[in-house]
């Protein structure tokens, strides 16, 4: 049996071509995430993202190589098993939305699983508590905000109590407040050991929130490390269409310039990093008067 | 907070407030904007603030082709949008939406093209054409026979304003157009409405959370929240005004905005040193570290 040390999911040499086309949507990845991690995958429109995290609860299964998920491989359990251990939330929440209530809407994973109704109920009322809309039970779904849907869409999930959550461009159409609080919730559903699973396109929020960055290019795992790592090798980011976030691309040229710290991910690292340089550049040029106001 | 008005504006709004038919409260509380011919209008806020109601104000397709109540005055490229029909702006306005999924038509990109001047019986010469020159301003030129579907997001995106461009319109009208898209798919449609700006004197108006672009591109930002504009400048005197976009939490400024901010509020550089440019602050920030003032 797998053990906790064992990574939750894994996969190894995972080809997959979907019926009717001529190539594949993925090429040889291998992959081990380990329990409690909090990961994003990164990629162009189409480079496979979506597809890897599909072949994580079921949905899909490999046309050649093994998905391993919790010890067991995806070609031996069925999608009814994968589904209380990889939650997947997709990439609109309005597409996974069709019941009258919040309430209803998060127990109707739980009913189709045969969930005894008590049992449901407290598990609704958890999962709504953990994502803060438990006060709006009752409402109709669309009338919440794009925001609480994104929620809805995660409580629903929540509810069946998968410990993999892979949530699909979680914070595509919202603003900075809606991003910051949907981001604060997976962390705090990371820290309370779920393992976290962000698909998206958003660099600043892969820089503050993800400590592991895989980057998905043309179906192949181009790079997969930390975070840090990952988004300070512009080269190897602009392969797969992307780009670091600003202040990183900033420190980065002030680092060829310079030689100011490279691996600078968030502004406040940035102004860390600035404010003592400058220090010490105000010591020195104190120390010779006649170097300012050149330039 | 509207400029003065002058016999060179494309776009006037007077008076503007709109409530949907279900609505309780003004999703525009009073909107006066004008926009000069040619300009490049940027507009953000948090979602809620209005900026979706205002794009389809200005198309004309409130109040004809969505029912709510509306007052005050809308004129688009001289005509009252309450006196013409959304088919008739439709021959001087476009407006391209944030899924490009959702706004493509046709399965080849002639055909999708197309559509639109089909519609007001253009001769099929004048339509091929027509199709040629589009395709060359979104630099897409030989993919009129390509299928839409197997176009990349940025290349999808770039296709729906090229339908908008078909009609020759005086405003292009684009709502959050880049948000489903990559960094580079971003890039390539700001590159794109940037080079229509400038060649072909087409008057933007751009929804948008890509701040670092618009800081660059747009001539001048609103800033929405409930349905009023609270703040309008160029992109400098704009992202200056960091404590405003902290105080909104719906948008913020620019990472390089937020870090010369705290710098000067530390001492470190002087207000006149403060620019919300990604190679201007690279400059400054770098003269800073080697111990001289400005460039």
């Amino acid at each position: 049996m797998a053990t906790d040390r064992d990574p939750i999911v894994a996969a190894h040499g995972v080809s997959f071509r979907y019926a009717g086309s001529d190539a594949n949507a993925l090429e040889s990845v291998d992959l081990a995430i380990a329990r409690g991690e909090f990961l994003a995958f990164v990629g162009q429109n189409g480079a496979g993202k979506t597809t890897l995290a599909k072949l994580f609860n079921g949905l899909l299964t490999p046309t050649t190589g093994d998905v391993v998920v919790d010890g067991s491989s995806t070609h031996k359990v069925g999608i009814d098993f994968l589904s209380k251990i990889v939650g997947y939330c997709y990439q609109n929440p309005d597409h996974q939305i069709f019941s009258n209530t919040v309430r209803e809407e998060v127990a109707f994973g739980l009913k189709h699983h045969g969930v005894p109704a008590a049992a449901a109920a407290e598990s609704v009322t958890e999962a709504l508590r953990l994502v803060g809309l438990e006060h709006q039970a009752d409402r109709y779904p669309f009338l919440l905000g794009r925001g609480e849907r994104q929620k809805l869409a995660v409580a629903s999930i929540l509810a069946l109590g998968p410990p993999v959550l892979v949530i699909d461009e979680p914070t595509t159409g919202l603003d900075l407040g809606g991003t910051r609080s949907i981001m604060r919730l997976l962390r705090q559903l990371n820290e309370s050991g779920r393992t976290v699973i962000i698909i998206t396109h958003d660099m600043n929020v892969v820089a503050e929130y993800a400590p592991r960055t895989v980057v998905i290019s043309k179906g192949r795992v181009i790079r997969d490390g930390s975070t840090r790592d990952v988004l300070t090798n512009e080269a190897a980011l602009r392969e797969a269409f992307l780009r670091p976030p600003q202040i990183t691309r900033v420190a980065l040229r002030l680092h060829e310039r310079c030689g100011f710290p490279a691996g600078i991910l968030t502004v406040d690292e940035f102004l860390t990093a600035y404010r003592s340089r400058a220090a010490n550049t105000t010591t020195r040029a104190a120390a010779r008067p006649a170097s300012r106001g050149q330039g | 907070m509207a400029s003065e008005p002058s016999a060179g504006d494309v776009i006037a709004v007077e008076g503007l407030t709109f409530r949907y038919p279900v609505g309780k409260e003004d999703v525009l509380a009073g909107i006066d904007l004008r926009v000069r011919n040619g300009e490049f209008l940027g507009i953000t806020g948090s979602s809620g603030a209005g900026k979706s109601t205002l794009c389809l104000c200005l198309r004309g397709l409130i109040p004809h082709s969505l029912g709510g109540q509306m007052k005050g005055a809308v004129t688009v490229a001289g005509r009252r949008t309450t006196e013409v029909s959304p088919a008739q702006l439709g021959e001087s306005v476009g407006l391209v939406f944030q899924d490009p999924e959702a706004q493509i038509i046709g399965l080849s990109v002639e055909e999708d093209l197309a559509f639109g001047p089909e519609n007001y019986a253009w001769p099929r010469d004048r339509i091929r054409e027509r199709i040629r020159e589009v395709l060359a301003m979104v630099r897409l030129e030989g993919l009129e026979t390509r299928e839409t579907y197997s176009l990349s997001g940025g290349q999808k995106q770039r296709v729906a304003i090229a339908a908008a461009l078909m009609m020759l319109p005086q405003v292009l009208i684009l709502d959050e157009p880049t948000s489903e898209l990559d960094p580079i798919g971003k890039e390539e449609v700001f590159a794109t409405i940037r080079r229509l700006k400038e060649e072909r004197d087409i008057t933007i108006v751009m929804v948008e959370h890509a701040v670092e672009q618009l800081a660059q591109f747009a001539d001048r930002i609103i800033v929405m929240d409930k349905g009023h504009i609270v703040a309008e400048d160029p992109p400098r005197a704009l992202f200056r005004n960091v404590e405003l976009f902290h105080h909104l939490d719906g948008e913020r400024v620019p990472q390089v905005a937020e870090v010369l901010f705290a710098l000067e509020r530390d001492g470190l550089l002087q207000p006149d040193q403060f620019t919300p440019l990604e190679d201007e602050a690279v400059r400054v920030l770098a003269a800073g570290l080697e111990g001289r003032h400005g460039y």
